[in-house]
C-alpha cells in the first residue's frame, strides 16, 4: 500500500531528494561556486521529470487516502511548471551570475517551490492543499528577496511575505470552517457534502474565505496589490519566474479545489455551484479591468507587466468561471500559451541593458527597432500575442475563453473581455511606438548580451506564429486533462 | 496521369493559397536573407517586392479565366483541418473573385508608387507583401475565425505602415486607427463566437459532407426582451448590430468615419492608396458576405437605420469635403461620402443595388487610389499638402492636369467613366425601395461635382504666380506608367461595365433571392409576434 503510494508521487520525491543533495553538496563544496553547475543541473532535472511524467503518466491514480491525485490534469500542469521553471532558470543562469547574484540557494529553492506548486495541482484534501501552498510560497518569498542589499528587493520580498501569510491566514479560515462544516478535508468528501442539497451558510463562508485566498495566489482583483511592487522590486529572473510557473498552479490548484470540492456541473445540483461561478465571474471582470486600465501610465516594463499578467489572470479566471470541461480546457491552453508568451518577454526584458546595468524604463526602447531589427520583431509579435491581435496564438487563447464563457452564459463577461483587451492593447500598442515610432536618440540601449536570451526571444516569438497551425497538440491535451477533472 | 496534368491539378486545387500566401513567403525571404541597408540591399527588396505582387496578378489571372462565372457556388475551394474543429478554408464566388483581383491588381502599381521610399525599405516592403497576405486572405477565407484572423491581422502592417514612414501626427493617426478599428472589431468576434454556439460549425459554405454552413443555417430570430427593451428579430439584430460594429467602422460610415482622414492624411501615399482602394472594401465585403445572408432578419430591421446613416453620409461628408484645406482629407471625406453610396446600394437589398454597390467599391478603387497617387505626384516635388500651395499647376504639368482631370471627372461620376455607374446603379435601386432616401443621397451627387471641380481649379487651373511653383516638373515615365492601368480601367469599366456585372450577376442573383426568400418568411413570423403582443 504505502509503496504503491510512493511509486505515485516519485517525481516529487525525486525533485525533494535532489533540492536537499544540492543544498547539502554546495555547503560542503565551494558554495556559490557550483552555483552556475546546479543551476544547470536542475534545469536539466526539470525537463528529465516533465518528459518522464508526460511518458509514462497514464489514467488517474489516487494515493494516501486521496490526499494525493495523480491524474490528466495535474499532469498537465506539471509538465507546464516544470517546463516553464526551467526555462526561467536557463535564462536567469548568465544574468545573474553577471551581476552577482547568482547564489546556490537560486536553483534549490526553485526546486522546493516547484514541489510545491506538483503538490498543489495534484491536492486531494485542504491539508495537502495547504502543504503545497506554503512549500511554495515559502520558498518563493526567500527568492524574492534574494538580492539582499537592495532595499527595493527586501521590500519586495517582505511585502510579498506579509501579504502572504495574509492570505494564508484567509484560506486557513476558510478551509477550517469547510472543514467544521463539511466534517471533512477529503475534497471527495466535501462535494458529497456540497452536492447532498442541503448548502450550509458554514460552507458557503469557507468557499468564500478558500477562494480568496488562491485569488491572492493568482494576484486576481482585489487581491493584486502586491503584484506591481514585487514585479518591479524583484531582480528580473525571479520577475520572470514568478509571472509563469506559480501562476500555473494557483490557477490549477482555483480549478482543483472548485471542480473536485464542490462541484462542476452545471444545474447538476445546489445552488452552491452558481454561487462560485458570480464570484470567479466577479474577479475575472474586475482583473482585466484594472489590468488594462492601470497599466496604461506605467513606465516601468516589470511594473507593466505585472498589471498585464493581473488582466490575463483575468482571462484564465472567464475559462473557469465557466464551470464547464470546455471552460477548464480553455483556462489550461490559455494558462499554457501565457507562460510562453511570459518567458519570450521576459527574456527581452533581461536583454535590455546599458553599459551592462539592467533598464527597465520604456522609454529607454527609443528606436530599439533600429538597433535591433530582429529582436525588436520578436518583441512585436509578443507584444500584439499579448494583446491577443490574430494571428498571433495569444489572440487563440481569448477565442477559446470566449467560447467557454459563451457556452456557459455568460456573455455579458465575454462583452466586458473583449472591451478591456481593447484598451489593453494600448499599452501594447505604446511599447511598439517606443521601439518603431520614436525619434532618434544618440544614447541607446546596449546590443549584445547573452545568445540565450535572444534564443528564448526568438523561440518564444516563432511559436506565437507557428503554433496557429496545430498549436503541437496543446489543444488535445489540454481537452484530455479537462476531462479528468470535469465529469 | 502525366506529369503535366499532375502540376495541373496542384495548380488547380492549391491555386488561391499560392495567391494568398506568394507575398507572405516573399515577405519571409527578405527578412531572414536581406541584409544590410545600402544602395543594393533597397534596390533589391523593391525588385523583389515588385517582382512578387506582379507575379501575384499573374496567377490570380488564371483564377479569373478558369471561373465559371454560371456556377453560383464557390469555386477553387482548398481546405485542411485546424483547430477547435474549425477549418482551413478558402474559396472564392461571384462577389469575391472581383475584390481578390482589385487587390492583386493594386498592389504593384503600389510598390511602384512606393519607388522614391528610402527609409527603412526592407521594413515597408515587408509590410506591404503581409499586407496584401492579409487582404487576399479576407476575401477568399470561407471560415470565421480564418476570415477574423486575416480581417484584424490586417491592422498591424497598417498600423506600422501609418506610425513609421507617416506625416507629423502619424503616432495620433496610428493608435486612432488601431484602437478605433479594434474596438469595432472584437465585438464581431463576441458575435462570431455566438454563431461558433449556435450553429455548431465556423464554416461559411462549401462545407464538408453533412456539415451545416453558416450561410444556410437560420439562426433564431424570435423577438425577445432585454433590460427592458424589446428586441425585434432577437438573436440576428443582436449579432446583425455586433457585425455592423465592426464593419461600419471598416467601411467607414457616418458617425464613425473619424479614424479615416486622420489616418489618410498622415499615412505615407502608398499607405493611402492601399486604405482607399482595398482595406474599405472589406467593409461592404463583409455586409455582403456575412451581414445580408446570415442575418437577413436583422438586416430587415436594421434597414432604414443604415439607408438614413447612408444618406446622411453622403451630404454631410460631401460638406465637410467643400471645406477642407488639406488635399488628402478632401479625397478622404469624399472616400466616405463614395462608401455611403455603396452601404445604400447594398442594403435596397435588390439586384441593382447590390450590382451598383458591388461596381462602385470597385471603381472607387481605382479612382480614390488614383486620386491619391495624383496627390503624392505633387507631394513628393512640394512637400505639402495644402490647396493653398498650389494653383496653375496646367501650365508646367499638362500631362498631369490631364490625368488628374480625368479621375476628377470620374470621381464625380461623369458618364463614361465607372464612377457613373455604380453611382447610377445604387440611386436607381434605392429609389424603388425609399424615394426621400434617394432624393436626399441625389444631391450628393451635385456637392461631389462642387468640392472636386473647386479642388481641381484651385490646385491645375489658373496662372502659375507662386514663385515655388515655377521649377515643378511633370510626371516622370515611372509615374505614367503608374497611372496608365488604372486610366484603362477606369474608362473601360465606365464605358463597357457589363464586364463586371455578368461576371457578378449569377451570384448576386442568388444573394438577393435568398434574402428575399428568408425575409418573407421571417415577415410572416415577425407580423404574428407583433399581433400576439
Amino acid at each position: 500500500m504505502i509503496s504503491a503510494d510512493l511509486n505515485i508521487i516519485l517525481p516529487e520525491i525525486v525533485l525533494s531528494v535532489f533540492a536537499m543533495l544540492g543544498l547539502l553538496g554546495a555547503v560542503y563544496t565551494s558554495k556559490d561556486g557550483v552555483a552556475g553547475l546546479l543551476t544547470w543541473l536542475t534545469s536539466g532535472l526539470f525537463v528529465a521529470v516533465a518528459a518522464w511524467i508526460g511518458l509514462t503518466g497514464d489514467g488517474t491514480q489516487v494515493a494516501f487516502n486521496g490526499m494525493f491525485n495523480d491524474d490528466g490534469f495535474a499532469r498537465f500542469a506539471k509538465i507546464t511548471i516544470l517546463l516553464s521553471a526551467a526555462a526561467v532558470l536557463v535564462m536567469s543562469e548568465g544574468y545573474m551570475r553577471a551581476r552577482g547574484i547568482l547564489r546556490f540557494e537560486y536553483p534549490m529553492l526553485v526546486v522546493l517551490s516547484v514541489v510545491g506548486m506538483m503538490m498543489m495541482v495534484s491536492a486531494g484534501d485542504l491539508m495537502a492543499l495547504y502543504m503545497g501552498l506554503e512549500l511554495q510560497s515559502l520558498a518563493l518569498y526567500v527568492v524574492a528577496s534574494l538580492r539582499r542589499d537592495s532595499v527595493k528587493s527586501s521590500e519586495a520580498g517582505l511585502k510579498y511575505f506579509v501579504l502572504g501569510a495574509l492570505s494564508s491566514g484567509l484560506l486557513l479560515y476558510g478551509a477550517s470552517l469547510v472543514y467544521g462544516y463539511a466534517g471533512t478535508t477529503l475534497f471527495s468528501g466535501i462535494i458529497t457534502v456540497a452536492q447532498s442539497g442541503e448548502t450550509s451558510v458554514g460552507l458557503l463562508f469557507g468557499l468564500v474565505f478558500l477562494i480568496s485566498g488562491m485569488a491572492f495566489k493568482v494576484s486576481a482583483v482585489p487581491f493584486h496589490m502586491w503584484t506591481p511592487d514585487v514585479y518591479e522590486g524583484a531582480p528580473t529572473p525571479i520577475t520572470a519566474f514568478f509571472a509563469t510557473a506559480p501562476k500555473v498552479a494557483a490557477m490549477g490548484l482555483f480549478a482543483r479545489v472548485l471542480h473536485d470540492a464542490f462541484g462542476s456541473t452545471i444545474g447538476a445540483s445546489g445552488a452552491i455551484q452558481n454561487d462560485w461561478t458570480q464570484i470567479i465571474a466577479l474577479l475575472s471582470v474586475a482583473s482585466m479591468f484594472l489590468g488594462a486600465v492601470a497599466a496604461i501610465g506605467q513606465t516601468n516594463i516589470k511594473r507593466l507587466m505585472a498589471f498585464s499578467s493581473i488582466a490575463h489572470m483575468g482571462f484564465a479566471l472567464m475559462g473557469l468561471a465557466a464551470g464547464t470541461l470546455l471552460g477548464v480546457q480553455a483556462m489550461l491552453v490559455y494558462m499554457a500559451i501565457y507562460v510562453t508568451m511570459n518567458v519570450g518577454t521576459f527574456a527581452f526584458i533581461m536583454l535590455m541593458s546599458k553599459d551592462g546595468a539592467p533598464v527597465t524604463d520604456i522609454s529607454s526602447l527609443n528606436m530599439y527597432s533600429k538597433q535591433n531589427p530582429g529582436r525588436a520583431l520578436a518583441m512585436l509579435v509578443l507584444l500584439f500575442s499579448l494583446a491577443g491581435v490574430p494571428p498571433m496564438l495569444g489572440f487563440f487563447g481569448k477565442l477559446y475563453v470566449l467560447r467557454a464563457a459563451y457556452e456557459a452564459d455568460l456573455v455579458w463577461l465575454a462583452v466586458a473581455g473583449v472591451v478591456a483587451s481593447v484598451i489593453g492593447s494600448y499599452y501594447y500598442l505604446r511599447i511598439v511606438f517606443y521601439m518603431y515610432f520614436g525619434e532618434e536618440q544618440s544614447e541607446s540601449l546596449d546590443t549584445g548580451g547573452s545568445p540565450i536570451l535572444a534564443g528564448f526571444l526568438m523561440a518564444s516569438a516563432i511559436i506565437m506564429v507557428v503554433g496557429i497551425v496545430n498549436m503541437f497538440g496543446v489543444e488535445g491535451a489540454a481537452a484530455a486533462a479537462a476531462a479528468t477533472l470535469v465529469n | 496521369m502525366d506529369d503535366d496534368e499532375r502540376g495541373g491539378q496542384v495548380m488547380d486545387t492549391h491555386l488561391l493559397s499560392i495567391v494568398t500566401f506568394m507575398p507572405a513567403f516573399a515577405a519571409l525571404i527578405l527578412a531572414v536573407f536581406l541584409r544590410g541597408n545600402d544602395e543594393a540591399a533597397q534596390r533589391n527588396a523593391k525588385w523583389l517586392a515588385m517582382i512578387t505582387t506582379t507575379v501575384t496578378f499573374i496567377v490570380s489571372l488564371f483564377v479569373l479565366f478558369e471561373f465559371d462565372r454560371d456556377n453560383t457556388g464557390f469555386q477553387f475551394v482548398v481546405e485542411a483541418e485546424w483547430l477547435l474543429g474549425m477549418q482551413y478554408r478558402l474559396g472564392v464566388d461571384g462577389i469575391s473573385v472581383l475584390f481578390v483581383m482589385l487587390t492583386t491588381f493594386m498592389m504593384p502599381l503600389v510598390i511602384l508608387a512606393s519607388w522614391n521610399v528610402n527609409e527603412r525599405v526592407k521594413e515597408y516592403m515587408i509590410a506591404f507583401l503581409m499586407l496584401e497576405t492579409l487582404m487576399l486572405g479576407v476575401f477568399m477565407a470561407l471560415d470565421l475565425v480564418l476570415f477574423y484572423l486575416f480581417f484584424e491581422a490586417g491592422l498591424i502592417p497598417m498600423f506600422l505602415i501609418i506610425g513609421i514612414w507617416g506625416g507629423k501626427e502619424r503616432i495620433y493617426a496610428s493608435f486612432k486607427f488601431f484602437l478605433y478599428t479594434f474596438l469595432g472589431s472584437v465585438l464581431m468576434l463576441v458575435a462570431m463566437v455566438a454563431m461558433f454556439s449556435d450553429a455548431g460549425t465556423t464554416c461559411i459554405a462549401a462545407c464538408g459532407e453533412g456539415q451545416v454552413a453558416l450561410m444556410t443555417h437560420t439562426f433564431e430570430s424570435d423577438s425577445f426582451s432585454l433590460l427592458g427593451i424589446q428586441i425585434v428579430g432577437g438573436a440576428q439584430t443582436l449579432m446583425f448590430l455586433a457585425f455592423f460594429a465592426s464593419f461600419a467602422v471598416k467601411m467607414p460610415m457616418w458617425p464613425v468615419h473619424t479614424w479615416l482622414p486622420d489616418a489618410h492624411v498622415q499615412a505615407p501615399t502608398a499607405g493611402s492608396v492601399v486604405l482607399a482602394a482595398i482595406l474599405l472594401k472589406m467593409g461592404g465585403y463583409g455586409f455582403l458576405r456575412f451581414s445580408i445572408p446570415m442575418f437577413p432578419v436583422g438586416a430587415e430591421v436594421m434597414t432604414p437605420l443604415v439607408l438614413w446613416m447612408s444618406a446622411i453620409a453622403i451630404v454631410y461628408t460631401s460638406l465637410v469635403a467643400l471645406v477642407q484645406e488639406d488635399m488628402k482629407k478632401l479625397i478622404a471625406y469624399s472616400s466616405v461620402a463614395h462608401m455611403g453610396f455603396v452601404t445604400m446600394g447594398i442594403f435596397a437589398g435588390n439586384q441593382q443595388g447590390v450590382d451598383g454597390a458591388i461596381f462602385q467599391m470597385l471603381s472607387h478603387g481605382f479612382i480614390s487610389g488614383a486620386l491619391f497617387l495624383c496627390v503624392g505626384v505633387i507631394y513628393d516635388r512640394m512637400h505639402t499638402r495644402d490647396i493653398d500651395a498650389y494653383g496653375g499647376l496646367v501650365n508646367r504639368m499638362p500631362a498631369y492636369a490631364l490625368i488628374f482631370m480625368l479621375f476628377t471627372m470620374a470621381n464625380v461620376g461623369l458618364p463614361g467613366t465607372s464612377g457613373f455607374v455604380g453611382e447610377f446603379l445604387t440611386l436607381m435601386a434605392v429609389f424603388q425601395v425609399n424615394t426621400w432616401v434617394a432624393a436626399v443621397a441625389t444631391t450628393g451627387v451635385i456637392l461631389s461635382a462642387a468640392y472636386a471641380l473647386w479642388l481641381y481649379r484651385r490646385v491645375v487651373m489658373g496662372d502659375l504666380i507662386k514663385e515655388s511653383l515655377k521649377s515643378i516638373t511633370d510626371m516622370t515615365s515611372r509615374e505614367r506608367w503608374i497611372f496608365a492601368p488604372l486610366v484603362v480601367m477606369t474608362l473601360l469599366l465606365g464605358v463597357y461595365p457589363a464586364l463586371i456585372l455578368d461576371l457578378i450577376g449569377p451570384s448576386v442573383a442568388a444573394l438577393v433571392d435568398n434574402y428575399d426568400a428568408a425575409k418573407e418568411v421571417a415577415g410572416a413570423a415577425l407580423q404574428t409576434a407583433a399581433a400576439s403582443n
